[in-house]
C-alpha cells in the first residue's frame, strides 16, 4: 500500500513538473515565430509590425491603409497626448519624472513584471500610478468612461510614440513572470465565446482571411506593436484592453473588465511573442 | 471667437502641383443625432466655409455642410504655386468658432 502512494506521488510530481519542463517561453516563442514563418514565406520579419497590412492577399486593405498614413487622423489625438504629457503637475513635475530616461525609449519593455508588487504592469497602469504619486486624479472607470479612456489612450499613444522603431525585448526570467506568461498562454489559447473561438482561432490558423466577409483577420505576430491605435470603425485612439474587450465580444464572449489581471498577462505573452519587432504606435488599424 | 480644436495642414508639390490636406478635429454635429444619456437632439456644429491664402491672397474658397464627416481631411490641388510660399487656412463654423493654420509650401 504504501509503494502504491509512493509510485502515485512520484507520477504527480511528474506530471505537475513535466509540462513545464517542456515548454519554457524561449521554445514557445522560437515555435510561435517558426510558425508564421511557414505560413507566409513571403512576409519579411520586421513587416509584421504594419499588422494585418503585410500579409499577402490584403493588398487592397494596404492601399488603403497607405494612403490614410499620408495624413493620419489620429495625429490629432496624438497631439492631445502630448499636452498632456508636457503639461506640468501642480507640484511642477511632469510625466517624464516618473519614467527611467524621461520616458523615451523604454516603451519595448512594457508590459513587464514587476518584483515588488508580484504583478504585470502596463504602461496605462504606470501613467495612472504617476498621477497618484503626484496628487492628480486617475483616470478611473475606464469600462464605462469612454472620455476618461480615449484621453488615457492618446496619453498612452504618445509614450509609445517616445519608443518609435524600439524592438521589443520583454523580460520573463523570473517565476513570477512566468507564471503570469503561462496564464497569458492559457488565455490565448482557451476556447471562448457562444462561437467557440479561441484568439489563435482567428490570428493563427484563420490569419490572413476574412472573417464575414469584412472582418481581415491580422496575424498574432505584432499585434501589441501599434497599439493604442485608431480604428477606422472607432474614430479614435483606444487602449489595447479595449480591442481585447471587442476582440471576446466578436467571439460572443462576456468581455473582462478594462485593465484585468488577465488581460495584463495575455498582453505579456502576445507582447513577448512580437519579441525583436520594432513598435510602430500609434497607428490606423481597421 | 477662440477655439480648442486643431487644425493641421501638410504639402507636397509633385510636377508643379501641390496637394494640400487639411485635418480639422470638428465634431461636424448635424443636428439629427440623439444624445444617448439625455435623449435629446445634438444641436448642429458644423464648418460652414473653409479658405485657403496663397501670400495672402484667396485662392480656394469652400462651402462644408452637415454631410462632411467628423474630424474632416480636407484635400486641394494648386497649380504653380512657388516653394517657400506662404499657405494659410482658414475656417469658420455655424457657432461662430474659427481656426487657421499656416505653413510654407516646400
Amino acid at each position: 500500500m504504501k509503494k502504491i502512494f509512493l509510485f502515485m506521488a512520484v507520477l504527480g510530481v511528474f506530471a505537475a513538473t513535466s509540462p513545464a519542463a517542456i515548454s519554457d517561453p524561449a521554445t514557445d516563442l522560437k515555435n510561435f515565430q517558426a510558425f508564421f514563418k511557414k505560413k507566409f514565406p513571403t512576409v519579411p520579419f520586421d513587416e509584421y509590425s504594419n499588422g494585418l497590412y503585410a500579409l499577402p492577399g490584403f493588398e487592397a486593405y494596404k492601399e488603403q491603409w497607405t494612403m490614410y498614413n499620408e495624413f493620419p487622423p489620429f495625429e490629432l489625438g496624438l497631439a492631445i497626448g502630448e499636452k498632456m504629457w508636457e503639461k506640468p503637475f501642480k507640484n511642477g513635475k511632469t510625466y517624464a519624472s516618473c519614467f527611467k530616461n524621461g520616458g523615451k525609449n523604454i516603451a519595448q519593455g512594457y508590459p513587464y513584471w514587476d518584483e515588488a508588487t508580484q504583478k504585470v504592469r502596463t504602461a496605462e497602469m504606470d501613467l495612472n500610478a504617476c498621477l497618484k504619486k503626484n496628487g492628480e486624479p486617475e483616470f478611473t472607470d475606464l469600462d464605462k468612461n469612454q472620455g476618461a479612456r480615449v484621453k488615457l489612450a492618446q496619453l498612452t499613444a504618445y509614450f509609445y510614440s517616445l519608443s518609435k522603431g524600439q524592438r521589443i525585448k520583454i523580460d520573463v526570467s523570473s517565476p513570477g513572470s512566468v507564471k503570469a506568461y503561462e496564464e497569458g498562454k492559457k488565455f490565448w489559447w482557451s476556447r471562448r465565446g457562444q462561437l467557440n473561438f479561441s484568439c489563435a482561432n482567428c490570428h493563427m490558423e484563420l490569419a490572413g482571411k476574412n472573417f464575414g466577409g469584412n472582418q481581415p483577420l491580422s496575424a498574432a505576430l505584432g499585434h501589441t506593436t501599434a497599439w493604442p491605435a485608431q480604428r477606422l470603425e472607432w474614430g479614435r485612439l483606444e487602449t489595447i484592453h479595449q480591442r481585447y474587450k471587442t476582440c471576446n465580444k466578436q467571439v460572443r464572449a462576456k468581455p473582462l473588465k478594462h485593465g484585468s489581471e488577465i488581460y495584463n498577462h495575455l498582453q505579456l505573452y502576445e507582447t513577448y511573442m512580437s519579441s525583436g519587432l520594432p513598435l510602430t504606435a500609434p497607428a490606423m488599424r481597421n | 471667437m477662440a477655439t480648442d480644436k486643431q487644425t493641421k495642414i501638410r504639402t507636397k508639390t509633385h510636377d508643379g502641383v501641390t496637394d494640400v490636406l487639411v485635418l480639422v478635429s470638428h465634431p461636424m454635429e448635424t443636428g439629427l443625432r440623439t444624445d444617448p444619456k439625455t435623449k435629446e437632439k445634438v444641436p448642429p456644429h458644423f464648418i460652414q466655409k473653409m479658405s485657403f491664402f496663397l501670400n495672402g491672397k484667396e485662392v480656394v474658397s469652400t462651402d462644408l455642410s452637415t454631410a462632411v464627416s467628423k474630424d474632416p481631411l480636407i484635400g486641394i490641388k494648386l497649380k504653380g504655386a512657388k516653394p517657400g510660399a506662404k499657405l494659410k487656412v482658414t475656417w469658420s463654423d455655424n457657432k461662430g468658432e474659427s481656426g487657421s493654420e499656416e505653413t510654407t509650401i516646400n
